[in-house]
């Protein structure tokens, strides 16, 4: 696995080198306007350079380097954005060879007849059997197969899809392991869901995000100042009795404008989609992935993202005059037969907390009475026992019809467990009722810290559950969430929501049935699940393919992570101007008035080595920040003050001090090379 | 020396002292219902309303509000523009001065105190009617103060405001701003200086007999009541061409001290204002703490500057202080510098000592501090609604490093307002630079300088500094009323004006329109110290990369050459 990605990795740069020469083209440059300003300085020094060499004897050797170094400057940027965009381009050629030569067996007049996947239009009916690929997006109509996704998601466990209910959506490029599935196609050529994939990790359709935009006018107005404080250096310069060549303007200039973060801005962009894509979940856009990071309340479903999917139990309670053993021996033999979780979990307890091993069913001549909607209860019946376990009121009845009744003790200590938030299940044998089983939702561990963590960034939480107000607020409570809401409905939901958007919040959430399409489409982060309906997946601004609700908080993660490595960067370019101030205006006015050799604080060699050495610093600066970009600001879970105080320790006071080193090595360097004399 | 410390604390002590409770009062002027105040002025300002044909009750947006204050701004220089050309057939002339000398001088001067500038092409005492002086340019001081304390209002408005497209209305806040503050204030200070010796009539010229023997003329006017408004509204524009070094504007220690209290206090007042209205006092305190910071800074560079004074002249065992050139004895070293940063720091421009003849580093402060465009403490209004022009940078830049899409006062900064917000920070800028860029290399710019070398291009980069910052204090090397200094600088200071009120008003608009998100943890902090020593970062970093070269062949050089002896 390893030496397989270090081979990638290694395409991935061959393909990057050559897309940075590709990226020259002035189309794909004006794109970046900061670059660009590079870029034409590039041409223009280049085009001195030849000038001089073909009519003047001057020596041509410091405008012929600062053109090099320019070249590269613009080459360094490009070569950024390529490696970023290299990972994507990877995946998608791998998701292209799933998605070519598929046949498909389509319902035409009543007969199934062989066509081309790729003519397949919207509502056309398909049998899928197994062995073969399913060549489009659609919903199962009939039958019922196990898929293997692995092609999509990477998880190679095929996972079961059936017509009806909330896993009835099969995805175009997966593969019918068993049994047969008749499908309706969902999507036309072009817009099935691995082809939006595919663009997506291509980001052929990449367009620009809202802070994106916001920050490019920032960089571009900046530019625009340093444009024109270095173009009318020359009539002050003339006022002063002097000249200042085009070559040295052209490099202050580049060292001015915000270059780093202009090189790196896409790339940070792309970057942050891939990380998502690392962990599964695939954004249909990037401004979602921003939206992630601005997000103030998570709306999560109870079960499955708070508590385990199923309810445990946790304590025997026997009734008065029953001893613990005896409760705890009937209700295991009530639950060997009971393969529900809850009922496994019966068995389980017993078996920590009483040592009582499973028995075996067939040798104590025991049947199972299954659990119905009409007597809500399960149990065995052995040659003169009934057992039975419950809810409270199907017990109570049933010990009635026997003669029995219900102890005030067992009533109470239902009630209590009730309003803790569990679920009590009354045991009883034959006409006696043995006790309560306290059935509860177990919350998973270390969620708790990850809603601490998260109040810390702050952001709420707020829980989602059918159950009523009672156990959710006792859930809720133990889990640490901030809020619930109870009962829960569709509608509800979509209230909430736009309540707290009302507020001036933004809200994401997960969801996979049906019925939380509009919930999904109103949230700013909707993330759908892939195991989900295909109207939650059209609806939510993301899919996860793993479909595991808990991802939500790393999606908010990398959203902060993006906007913070953007942040970081910006300030480390513009602190980085203050040492090429002091490299550049000494060298430039030295000849004029050389009392300003005094500012020349890093003591450069000469004139022309100090703006050289500022010109290589700037373009190797975005070399050594590539793999910052790519894989972001280290983010911690911790206040908006504690990490703005690091960021500015580190790119703040670190922009405006390792520009001053840097440039004086390089100094060193060509100085020691006797590059400059 | 210990004086001039204890002088700098008492300032800012009184300063802060005066400007909360007036912070308050702009509060109930502004927002509030007209309770008691409502009895007094409200039937005033009803007149001025139905006299105007105005609806002060329609609340208005950008545009609206925007449009009401251009044409209202351009109908105010085109009234200043024609008293001056026919000032001869109008009344209180004793003088019997002829109309202003040419066409291009009279624009400048109506643009010029329009804007809030008061740059003065003209001299005072030689050339206006006392009716120009109360007509024209008194009522322009009135009312370029007002105007832009109602940007400022307006500004807050936005902020503070949610889901609307409305801003308030103009009239409403020109008029209060006029009737409710700045008339009372204006009073009261005319009160003070009439009592401490400033002279107040209207009567002819004076010629007297010197005790040398040979005859003087002394100007008289209408002086106190300009004098005031000058300071309060940070107009500058002296009555006679010596400004407050006059002793008929400025006659006494605690006038002057007074004048400086006048110049920040409406700007003061104005952040804590802002502090009310968000109902954070602390997003005001921070502000003003990131003022002071830098009020503070810029001081020290000055009074230490002017202290050391010329290492030349301390040569020749010359009685300190070495630097008296240009400084009134009456005032001193300590006064006189901080005047000099007082009234740069705001938009003022008034003077009590000759800016030519600073230190080099001495008239380094004086420039920097109007390049970065008044914000400490700055106009009225202007220094408000300018600092926000670097409070939303800062916010943007920083903000992206704590993880979320930039927020002030739980609104996100957006492509919309950094759009308005760059371009109220490049104009400025870029007008500084090209217009001084292109005064340093053709004729009719060079002609103007009496220096040469750095001195004579700071002469130059300070009159287009002074006029794109409506500040208005002049170098006093440049020869400025020409046809090419007279329009060019016109230019700069509409550009200055109005090339940051319209952008902050969109911001403003655009602002009002959003919701606005609850303060959480993850929230970055306007209120903390981090925030305003970042704030005097970004300040300090954009203003100096923007014009270190410029400065750098400026007053930075002609400080190292005056230490090796050189000077111009």
């Amino acid at each position: 696995m390893n030496a397989q990605k270090n081979s990638l990795d290694t395409k991935i740069i061959t393909a990057a080198i050559g897309d940075s020469f590709k990226k020259l083209h002035p189309a794909v440059q004006i794109k970046s306007p900061v670059m660009f300003i590079v870029y034409i300085g590039a041409i223009l020094t280049t085009y001195i350079a030849i000038r001089e060499a073909i009519s003047s004897t001057q020596s041509i050797f410091l405008v012929s380097q600062i053109s090099v170094w320019l070249w590269f400057t613009v080459l360094f940027a490009n070569f950024a954005e390529a490696i970023a965009e290299g990972r994507g381009k990877a995946q998608a050629q791998s998701l292209r060879t799933t998605r070519s030569h598929t046949q498909a067996k389509k319902l035409v007049n009543e007969a199934w007849q062989l066509v081309d996947g790729d003519t397949l239009r919207k509502g056309d009916v398909l049998l899928v059997e197994a062995g073969s690929l399913i060549p489009s997006d659609g919903e199962i109509i009939e039958g019922m197969a196990t898929v293997d996704e692995s092609a999509v998601t990477g998880e190679s466990a095929p996972v079961i899809r059936e017509s009806g209910g909330d896993k009835s959506s099969v995805t175009g490029g997966t593969r019918v392991l068993s049994d047969w599935i008749k499908v309706k196609v969902t999507a036309n050529p072009g817009e099935t869901f691995l082809d939006r994939m595919i663009s997506l990790v291509e980001g052929a359709k990449r367009q620009k995000t809202p802070n994106e935009i916001a920050l490019t006018i920032l960089l571009v107005s900046l530019s625009i100042i340093f444009l024109v404080a270095v173009v009318t250096i020359e009539p002050f310069a003339i006022y002063s009795g002097t000249t200042i060549p085009v070559t040295m303007l052209m490099a202050l200039l580049v060292c001015l404008i915000p270059t780093t973060i202009g090189g790196l801005l896409s790339s940070i962009g792309i970057a942050g989609m891939d990380r998502l894509l690392k962990r599964n979940v695939l954004a249909m856009s990037g401004r979602a992935v921003e939206a992630a990071g601005d997000v103030n309340v998570l709306l999560l479903d109870k079960t499955g993202t708070i508590t385990l999917g199923n309810r445990m139990a946790t304590e025997f309670i026997p009734a008065v005059g029953v001893s613990e053993e005896e409760m705890a021996d009937i209700a295991q033999l009530s639950s060997l037969a009971d393969e529900t979780p809850e009922g496994r979990s019966v068995v389980v307890l017993a078996k920590e907390r009483y040592g009582l091993r499973e028995r075996d069913l067939n040798a104590l001549h025991a049947e199972f009475v299954p659990f119905t909607a009409q007597t809500r209860m399960s149990g065995v019946n052995m040659e003169n026992l009934q057992i039975r376990k419950g809810s409270v009121d199907a017990i109570e009845k049933y010990t009635k019809e026997k003669g029995g009744s219900l102890p005030a003790d067992v009533r109470q200590a239902s009630e209590r467990i009730a309003k803790s938030g569990g679920t009590p299940l009354v045991v009883a044998k034959g006409e006696k009722v043995l006790g309560t089983i306290h059935l509860k939702d177990i919350v998973k561990g270390g969620i708790k810290e990850r809603f601490r963590e998260l109040r810390q960034m702050g952001i709420k939480t707020v829980m989602i559950t059918g159950d009523n107000p009672l156990t959710a607020a006792a859930i809720a409570a133990e889990a640490g969430v901030d809020d619930f809401l109870a009962e829960a409905t569709p509608e509800a939901k979509l209230k909430m929501i736009r309540d707290y958007q009302e507020r001036g919040m933004l809200v994401a959430m997960t969801g996979d049935g049906t019925n939380d399409a509009p919930a999904l489409a109103q949230a700013d982060v909707g993330v759908a699940m892939n195991s989900g309906t295909q109207a939650a997946k059209e609806a939510g601004n993301m899919v996860d393919l793993d479909s595991n609700p808990t991802k939500l908080i790393e999606i908010v993660e990398i959203g902060k992570q993006l906007l913070m490595t953007r942040g970081s960067l910006t300030t480390f370019s513009i602190a980085n101007d203050v040492a090429k101030y002091f490299a550049i205006i000494p060298a430039m006015f030295v000849s004029t008035y050389p009392a300003l050799g005094v500012f020349n604080i890093m003591q450069l060699a000469t004139p022309d080595s100090a703006i050289l050495s500022a010109v290589i610093f700037n373009a190797l600066i975005i070399i050594g920040l590539i793999p910052l970009a790519l894989k972001g600001v280290k983010y911690k879970p911790v206040g908006a003050a504690t990490i703005l105080r690091q960021n500015l320790f580190i790119y703040g006071l670190g922009g405006l001090v390792v520009p001053f080193i840097g440039i004086k090595i390089i100094d060193m360097i060509l100085v020691a090379l006797n590059i400059v004399g | 020396m210990f004086n001039d410390i204890f002088l700098f604390v008492t300032f800012i002590a009184v300063l802060i002292a005066m400007a909360f409770p007036l912070g308050n009062y702009m509060a109930k002027v502004f927002y509030g219902e007209n309770e008691k105040l409502g009895k007094l002025f409200l039937p005033i300002e009803k007149l001025i309303y139905r006299f105007a044909g105005v609806n002060e009750n329609k609340e208005m947006n950008w545009r609206q509000y925007a449009v009401a204050l251009i044409l209202f701004n351009v109908l105010g220089t085109v009234l200043v523009f024609i008293v001056q050309l026919t000032q001869q057939l109008l009344p209180f002339n004793p003088q019997n001065f002829e109309s202003v000398g040419t066409w291009y001088l009279a624009l400048n001067t109506a643009i010029s105190f329009m804007t809030n500038t008061n740059w003065q092409a003209y001299s005072g005492e030689s050339s206006l009617s006392y009716f120009t002086q109360m007509i024209g340019l008194t009522v322009q001081n009135f009312l370029s103060a007002a105007t832009g304390c109602a940007v400022a209002v307006a500004f807050i408005r936005g902020l503070t405001r949610k889901t609307t497209n409305l801003i308030g209305n103009f009239w409403h806040d020109l008029v209060r701003c006029t009737v409710r503050i700045l008339l009372p204030i204006s009073i009261l200070l005319t009160i003070v200086f009439v009592q401490q010796g400033v002279v107040q009539n209207l009567d002819a010229y004076q010629t007297v007999q010197t005790a040398q023997g040979t005859e003087q003329t002394i100007a008289m006017g209408p002086v106190a009541s300009q004098e005031a408004i000058k300071m309060l509204g940070t107009n500058g524009g002296g009555f006679f061409n010596a400004n407050s070094a006059h002793p008929f504007e400025n006659p006494t220690p605690l006038t002057n001290f007074v004048q400086m209290l006048a110049i920040f206090v409406v700007p003061l007042g104005l952040v804590f204002m802002f502090g009310i209205m968000t109902e954070n006092k602390k997003q005001g305190f921070a502000i003003a703490g990131a003022m002071i910071i830098l009020f503070v800074m810029m001081l020290g560079i000055n009074y230490y500057s002017e202290l050391n004074g010329n290492p030349m002249i301390a040569q020749m065992n010359i009685g300190e202080p070495t630097s008296m050139e240009g400084k009134e004895v009456r005032f001193g070293l300590g006064a006189s510098s901080l005047f000099t940063t007082v009234t740069t720091a705001a938009s003022c421009g008034a003077v009590n000592n000759m800016h030519d003849s600073l230190t080099p580093l001495g008239g380094f402060v004086p420039l920097l501090q109007m390049m970065l465009g008044e914000i400490v403490f700055g106009g009225a209004g202007a220094g408000f609604y300018g600092m926000m022009v670097y409070v939303m940078i800062t916010v943007f830049i920083v903000g992206l490093m704590v993880g979320r899409t930039p927020e002030y006062l739980g609104k996100k900064i957006e492509a919309r307002e950094m759009k308005w917000v760059m371009i109220a920070l490049l104009i400025p800028s870029v007008t500084i630079l090209l217009f001084s860029a292109i005064a340093s290399v053709v004729d009719a710019g060079l002609a103007g300088l009496n220096n040469d070398g750095p001195h004579g291009l700071s002469e130059i980069l300070y009159g287009f500094t002074s006029a794109a910052a409506n500040n208005g204090s002049a170098f006093a090397g440049l020869t400025a009323n020409t046809v090419f200094y007279d329009l060019m600088l016109g230019i700069a200071m509409l550009l200055g004006r109005f090339g940051v009120i319209i952008p902050m008003l969109a911001v403003a608009g655009s602002m009002a329109e959003k919701k606005t998100a609850p303060i959480s943890l993850g929230t970055f902090e306007t209120t903390s110290i981090t925030f305003m020593v970042l704030l005097v970062g970004i300040i300090l970093i954009v203003g100096a990369l923007t014009f270190l070269p410029a400065l750098s062949l400026g007053p930075i050089v002609e400080h190292v050459l005056m230490l090796q002896g050189i000077t111009f």
